[in-house]
């Protein structure tokens, strides 16, 4: 029942001549796959999710659906089911009759409409609600029922544009999990809008990275922490450690004296970065003196900032380090957690 | 309670004439009590309750084909962006702004030659003149208010454009629907030139009557006229905003936008 989706060299300008909202955008979803596309505001990921639903057209570009192109498609015919930021119940209808709202359409008969109805409630813990009015429901419930009634058309292709933005931060966890949960047992093709790199990190079997309107990186969560494709992707994720240098010979020299680097980096200008946890305080390969200026203790683990030679790097130590600020150390670079940055 | 007493003020010495046989100055109430005011409203021969229904035939129709011209209107007035607009919305708004008497004119002539003069057709015709305008505007204000992603919803859900209109978005504006159809009607209901001018005096409506007996002699008719021809449209008032009163809380708004009404 769910499909696979790609998106071929899909394009989109609002008005002629504007810049493209969206650019060249390739992406394939297998089915049962849940991806998230990921970004700051304005970088094009909703109009992409638009264009699947079908509530716009692309400027030029393609959409396929099990191989076959859907572009002709309206979007009551295409099985999208699409939930929004905002819930968007219809207010004139109960919870029962906003769920069964889809079914109504497709003239499902009423004895089943009811059973599936009844499914959909339990599916996102909502039993019981049937004939409450939307306006009775706290913010978190109508984001359930949303989802109830996308779920309950048994979808191909199962949309979510920031469905979880609007809650706090609480529910929202506990919506996450709701959503995987769901997404998992009913095996959905869904692509999962959001700006929040934790929360794609969280859902997501792959993530499409878009700046402006054009991917970024395509790839399993872990190998945007572990292998990001250009700076702006590292800091995007959280990476705040920039080693400036020049290959030569297969190793780095930087301010830090001569960094060997794993695998074969092209010789010429490159940023190495690399996890604060991945860096350790120890004498061997890749090491240099610094001092420690800040420690912050966070529970879990210490962060301390290191100044090397002039250069600030964040480390994360186990709880029990002993460092404290001013301590002079010795850092090391694993060679094997040292990425080297186009650009 | 204040606002309440202002508005009920002016029906005071309207329900004691209608009321009144015998009523003579400086006296502050009337000395003789009669209902020969309500015997009059009564009586088939004053032909008052033919002129109520025609007003109500006519007022009815014209609500229903102003809120059927004016929905469509609003909905691409303001649901949509498109070229000349600002132009369509100045033809729309032109009845309303050329005074009735000069384009009235103009109408009866063509009216005269289509054979539509002294008919009810005629009347109820020229009544939508200036009652499209209004539903217009007020069908465009909700619309404009309304972003369509219900109707996006629905589309995503399996339902076709037909599917969402009747649906999503009829129901989502009827509380404005209903606004417009009950000034249209109001608006039908109080017309005199226009009903004089095309009917001829053949289409006796409420006004017509009204207006014959205010420039006769005798206060009690022209009173029981007068609450005759009231009542109605205030009763139609207070259904329409007990109607609206869902519309006020739901989005914290009055009626029309103009804040809590009452």
């Amino acid at each position: 029942m769910s499909a696979g989706l790609e998106l071929r060299n899909l394009t989109h300008r609002y008005t002629q001549g504007s810049s493209a909202a969206l650019s060249q955008l390739s992406v394939e979803v297998n089915p049962q796959e849940l991806v998230a596309f990921l970004g700051p505001s304005g970088c094009g990921k909703t109009t992409a999710l638009r264009i699947i639903a079908g509530l716009l057209r692309p400027t030029s570009g393609d959409v396929l659906v099990d191989g076959v192109s859907v572009l002709a498609v309206p979007p009551e015919k295409r099985g999208a089911a699409m939930v929004f930021q905002n819930p968007l119940l219809f207010p004139h209808m109960s919870v029962a009759a906003n769920i069964g709202f889809g079914l109504r359409m497709r003239n499902v008969r009423r004895d089943q409409i009811e059973r599936r109805i009844a499914t959909a409630l339990r599916q996102v813990r909502m039993e019981g609600f049937e004939d409450r009015r939307p306006d009775e429901l706290s913010g978190g419930q109508q984001q359930r029922v949303a989802l109830a009634r996308a779920l309950v058309t048994e979808p191909r292709l199962l949309l979510l544009d920031e469905p979880l933005s609007a809650l706090d931060a609480s529910l929202r966890d506990e919506m996450r999990e709701l959503v995987r949960e769901v997404q998992k047992q009913g095996g959905y093709t869904t692509v999962f809008v959001t700006h929040d790199q934790e929360e794609a990190v969280v859902l997501a079997d792959r993530i499409a990275l878009l700046f402006d309107g054009k991917l970024q990186m395509y790839d399993e969560p872990q190998a945007f922490y572990d292998r990001p494709a250009s700076r702006r992707i590292a800091e995007f994720f959280g990476a705040t450690n920039f080693i400036r240098g020049r290959v030569r010979n297969g190793a780095a020299e930087t301010r830090l004296g001569r960094l060997n680097i794993a695998g074969v980096a092209p010789s010429g200008d490159v940023t190495l970065t690399i996890r604060p946890e991945a860096v350790r305080l120890e004498e061997g390969e890749n090491s240099f003196p610094a001092r420690i200026t800040r420690v912050t203790y966070l529970g879990t683990r210490i962060s301390c900032r290191l100044d090397a030679n002039g250069l600030n790097l964040r480390v994360a130590v186990p709880p029990d380090a002993r460092v404290h600020e001013g301590k002079k150390v010795t850092a090391r670079l694993p060679t094997e957690s040292l990425w080297a940055l186009r650009d | 309670m204040i606002v309440a007493a202002l508005v009920a003020l002016p029906f005071v010495p309207l329900v004691l004439w209608t009321f009144a046989g015998e009523w003579r100055f400086p006296d502050l109430l009337p000395a003789e009590w009669s209902l020969r005011g309500i015997r009059y409203l009564l009586d088939p021969g004053n032909g008052v309750l033919g002129a109520t229904l025609i007003s109500l035939l006519v007022g009815v129709s014209v609500a229903l084909a102003s809120v059927a011209v004016g929905l469509p209107a609003g909905m691409a007035l303001g649901g949509y962006e498109w070229r000349f607009k600002g132009i369509v919305i100045f033809f729309i708004l032109l009845p309303i702004l050329v005074p009735p008497l000069a384009s009235t004119m103009g109408i009866h002539l063509t009216f005269i030659r289509l054979g539509l003069t002294d008919t009810v057709l005629g009347v109820f015709l020229v009544h939508l003149v200036p009652t499209v305008p209004y539903t217009a505007i007020i069908m465009t204000s909700i619309f404009v208010e309304r972003t369509g992603e219900l109707e996006e919803v629905a589309r995503t859900l399996g339902a076709g454009p037909w599917q969402t209109f009747l649906h999503v978005t009829l129901p989502a504006a009827a509380p404005g629907v209903a606004v417009a159809g009950l000034f249209a009607f109001l608006i039908s209901w109080g017309q005199y030139i226009l009903t004089l001018l095309i009917g001829g005096g053949n289409v006796v409506s409420l006004p017509m009557l009204l207006f014959s007996a205010a420039s006769g002699n005798d206060p009690v008719i022209t009173s029981a006229l007068a609450l005759a021809f009231a009542v109605p449209a205030i009763l139609a008032l207070v259904i329409a905003l007990r109607y609206l009163k869902p519309l006020e809380t739901d989005r914290g708004r009055g009626f029309l936008g103009l804040g809590k009404v009452s």
